[in-house]
């Protein structure tokens, strides 16, 4: 078993030199709140409490003692109960929460980070986490100022917790199905009746009470999406002074048995089966959709996140077991014969190794570039602001598809570093295989991501002013291809630079076939939509860690001597010659394999 | 009553060390460093004293290069009230210098205990307490694994040789910190926002009028010998012929 470490060097290297974390602190947003020391020293906490209290959870939750379903009432292990009450007491809960309501009010790129750990430390237990502050934002954007006061300090702080609750046995992706009901019951209030599913930690006795989101339709409301609204509804009604009312009419009918996250509640909740479940409208009638979709960048990004954050922790586990075991003399090394090594020498061990690195380290460098873009968005100056947003709209679908996507491999290497003993649950490494699986599934799949970003976020992005399609993708792969072409020229990284120069290119083609395609033969840029994410991914993942590199070798020349930067350099060499040279295949895959992918007659399946 | 706590910066407890390659002391590039555990533990002490509504303040005191801020700034971060760093420089601090520093700050702070830990973990010296105690003629209880502080005076049980010792001293007094007298908690969030702006005030030996040059020398400092690989005895009998003959314990 390996103990998780975060990796704070990486963080702080990308924090400090990739995500402009020093122009971010100085944004008015932020400049009163927190400085770089701080940021260190909350970075340096986080770390020893995922280190210490939630990394020796996940597997409790997993395989010891999983959420127990009885009657209604769902208990945990009482080891997740204690860190879940150690991790509100210390103010790990409220650290994303508006100040308003007892959260710190720090940068997105530091909350990310800070999340990051939680996440490689037990995706299952920071979920509970996460859907809270989902709900919390979501109540914040769009509540009344009555709800908010009643409801957001205790569920910021984590006493209470919050879901949310869109899907439905028949209204899955496509939530113009929903068929749960709300009426009126004639003082503001509403009866809630319905079958909800896959209600991510729906039920559980963590916390107090429970605060549900829940997406339902008005009487006569529009058949589409714009007949559903969203509204609260708290397993316990909340007195005016704060404490708990009565039972609402709502409940756990059952919990799923799952692939991966075990250790989180994945609960069916049925409302409304006696009277009708008492909730409150968020906002306004048949804008719920509207209101999940204002948060979409933002629990797509933290679900991307998951893979990036799990792919860390199954390459730290794989690296420890490599360290370890010996086995087998190692090819062209004569004296291992006699003198075993661990199989940390056996090149395609190290190949695997590398790559679950390199990879990681590039999706890294992706997603905190995004939530950099998220802070800097913030900024007074519009064009900066505009830019920035623009960035998070076009960098989301990737990080959230192609983060989890490539979690699928990089957990499934780690396995094969292990051998046969990774296939024996007592190793650890295949729950991070099982448990990063869902993440591409949830909060819209990678085909709903690709989709996105070659449709909304590219083909169908049109600048107001110039008319000009597609038109923040083209800069910022132009960007790329003109650092490639800098980067090419230089004396000791122009190898990097040109494997960049090359991918950058097969990138912006494709981009041009995409944006011409996407009109007149949409199923067959459709058909090519999840290549694309798979080239965005690799080639933008390829110009930060060719932008590391150049930094670190920066440093290096100046006399620096940690072996971090030299490990940058020779990651990023692995990525260039393993992956940026994918790009070419991956151009001729989108833009000539469409029509084959609907080849054949739906009959001869 | 105030509480003075000194807490020292050294190579993090998770960290293997290494020997230079000239063996002239321990590998202290790119190592992480963080706060001595024992002293972490004086510092929890001292501030579940301040909680009990025994002690009124607790100043925390690093003597070392001026990078120590950041082991300060963790005391901060879980209750002490403020901070003094004396910048000594690049200088090696030895035990009697860090002593005499902190008689000179007592001068100034007139606490009523000092509790320190009972050694750091980098020279192992558990020295600076005791140091301490006899230069200012004070009582001392080192080792302490369960303090309780009344009427002036403090109950202090040692972990001793064979058993637990209990000592009363009267105050002012020294205190050691031993590895069971506490477990110090986590930083909770707001209090890490918080620690940047409690006083951190900087210091220096000849303000202080402390002569620091080191008094002793390191000759050497190297690598332990390689373990050589053990053997298996057959039996019993062998084993206990082995101890009395080979070993010569029994």
């Amino acid at each position: 078993m390996s103990t998780y470490a975060a990796p704070l060097n990486d963080m702080r290297f990308l924090m400090n030199e990739i995500a402009g974390l020093k122009d971010i602190l100085s944004l008015p947003a932020f400049a009163d709140t927190v400085d770089a020391d701080t940021v260190d020293s909350i970075l340096e906490e986080a770390a020893k409490f995922a280190a210490e209290q939630i990394d020796p959870i996940n597997i409790i939750g997993d395989r010891k003692q999983s959420p127990k379903w009885d009657n209604g009432v769902v208990t945990v292990s009482p080891e997740y109960k204690k860190v879940y009450k150690l991790f509100c007491e210390n103010g790990w809960h409220a650290m994303p929460g508006n100040q308003e309501f007892g959260g710190q009010g720090l940068p997105s790129l530091v909350n990310f980070a800070v999340n990051e750990m939680w996440r490689s430390a037990s995706i299952a237990f920071a979920l509970c986490p996460m859907l809270t502050m989902g709900a919390v934002h979501a109540i914040e954007h769009h509540a009344s100022d009555e709800l908010k006061q009643k409801y957001l300090p205790k569920m910021i702080d984590g006493t209470w917790g919050g879901t949310m609750n869109l899907t439905e046995p028949q209204a899955g992706s496509d939530l113009t199905a929903i068929r749960t009901k709300a009426v009126p019951r004639g003082d503001g209030a509403y009866l809630i009746t319905g079958t909800k599913i896959f209600i991510t930690w729906g039920e559980h006795d963590m916390a107090e009470n429970l605060v549900h989101l829940v997406l339902a339709r008005l009487p006569n409301s529009d058949p589409g999406l714009k007949g559903i609204s969203l509204f609260l509804v708290p397993k316990f009604l909340a007195n005016d002074d704060g404490s708990l009312g009565a039972r609402n009419d709502l409940i756990c009918s059952a919990i799923e048995h799952k692939l991966g996250i075990k250790g989180s509640a994945t609960a069916v909740m049925s409302y409304g089966d006696k009277t009708g479940a008492i909730g409150w409208l968020i906002g306004k009638e048949g804008n719920g959709v509207a209101y999940m979709f204002t948060m979409m960048n933002h629990a797509r990004i933290h679900v991307g996140l998951e893979g990036i954050a799990v792919a860390e922790r199954a390459y730290q586990h794989a690296l420890a077991y490599a360290r370890e075991r010996i086995q087998g003399a190692i090819i062209g090394d004569a004296e291992s014969k006699t003198k075993p090594k661990p199989i940390l020498f056996h090149p395609d061990v190290r190949r695997l190794l590398m790559d679950m690195k390199s990879r990681t380290e590039a999706l890294r460098a992706i997603g905190y570039f995004a939530a950099g873009q998220m802070d800097i968005a913030r900024s007074a100056d519009p064009a900066v602001a505009r830019k920035a947003q623009a960035y998070v709209e076009l960098l989301t679908p990737i990080v959230k598809g192609w983060s989890t996507e490539s979690s699928i491999d990089i957990t499934s290497e780690g396995v094969q570093v292990h051998g046969g003993t990774g296939f024996i649950e007592e190793t650890g490494a295949a729950q991070y295989y099982r448990d990063c699986r869902i993440t591409a599934i949830y909060e819209g799949t990678t085909a709903i991501q690709a989709n996105d970003y070659i449709g909304r976020k590219t083909a169908r992005e049109v600048n107001k002013e110039t008319g000009e399609t597609g038109f923040t993708a083209r800069a910022l792969y132009k960007e790329v291809a003109a650092f490639a072409d800098e980067l090419a020229k230089d004396a000791k990284l122009g190898d990097i630079g040109k494997e960049l120069q090359e991918a950058a290119r097969a990138l912006i083609d494709t981009t041009e076939w995409a944006v011409k395609t996407y009109g007149p033969e949409p199923q067959v840029a459709s058909a090519g939509s999840v290549p694309y994410l798979k080239l965005g991914g690799i080639v933008l993942g390829g110009w930060l860690l060719a932008k590391s590199a150049r930094i670190a070798q920066k440093k290096l020349d100046a006399g620096a001597t940690d072996g971090y930067y030299k490990g940058k350099i020779a990651t990023t060499r692995y990525y260039a010659k393993h992956w940026l040279v994918q790009a070419q295949a991956l151009k001729r895959e989108i833009t000539e394999g469409g029509p084959s992918v609907l080849g054949l007659d739906e009959p001869l399946f | 009553m105030k509480v003075l706590v000194p807490v020292k910066r050294v190579v993090d407890s998770n960290v293997k060390v290494r020997a230079k390659a000239d063996e002239t002391g321990v590998d202290l590039a790119n190592v992480k460093m963080a706060m001595n555990p024992f002293d972490e533990i004086a510092v929890e002490e001292a501030v579940r004293l301040k909680e009990k509504g025994v002690a009124t303040e607790v100043v925390v005191v690093s003597c070392g290069p001026a990078i120590c801020q950041e082991t300060l700034r963790k005391a901060l971060e879980v209750g002490a009230d403020r901070a003094i760093l004396v910048d000594v420089g690049d200088i090696e601090v030895q035990p009697l210098a860090v002593a005499k520093l902190l008689k000179a700050l007592v001068a100034k702070e007139a606490p009523q205990l000092v509790i320190a830990g009972k050694q750091a973990i980098d020279d192992d010296a558990n020295q600076v307490g005791q140091m301490l105690a006899a230069l200012q003629g004070w009582p001392q209880a080192a080792f302490a694994s369960k303090v309780e502080v009344s009427d002036g005076k403090a109950r202090v049980t040692r972990e001793v040789d064979g058993g637990l010792e209990t000592l009363e001293v009267p105050l002012p007094a020294v205190i050691t910190a031993d590895l069971r007298l506490n477990e110090p908690r986590y930083a909770k969030l707001p209090d890490v926002m918080k620690a940047k702006k409690k006083p951190l005030d900087a210091t220096t030996p000849a303000e202080l009028g402390v002569d620091v040059a080191p008094r002793l020398k390191t000759l050497k400092v190297s690598d332990p010998p390689k373990r050589q690989g053990g053997g298996k005895v057959a039996d019993v009998a062998d084993l206990v012929n082995k101890l009395k003959n080979e070993a010569k314990v029994i």
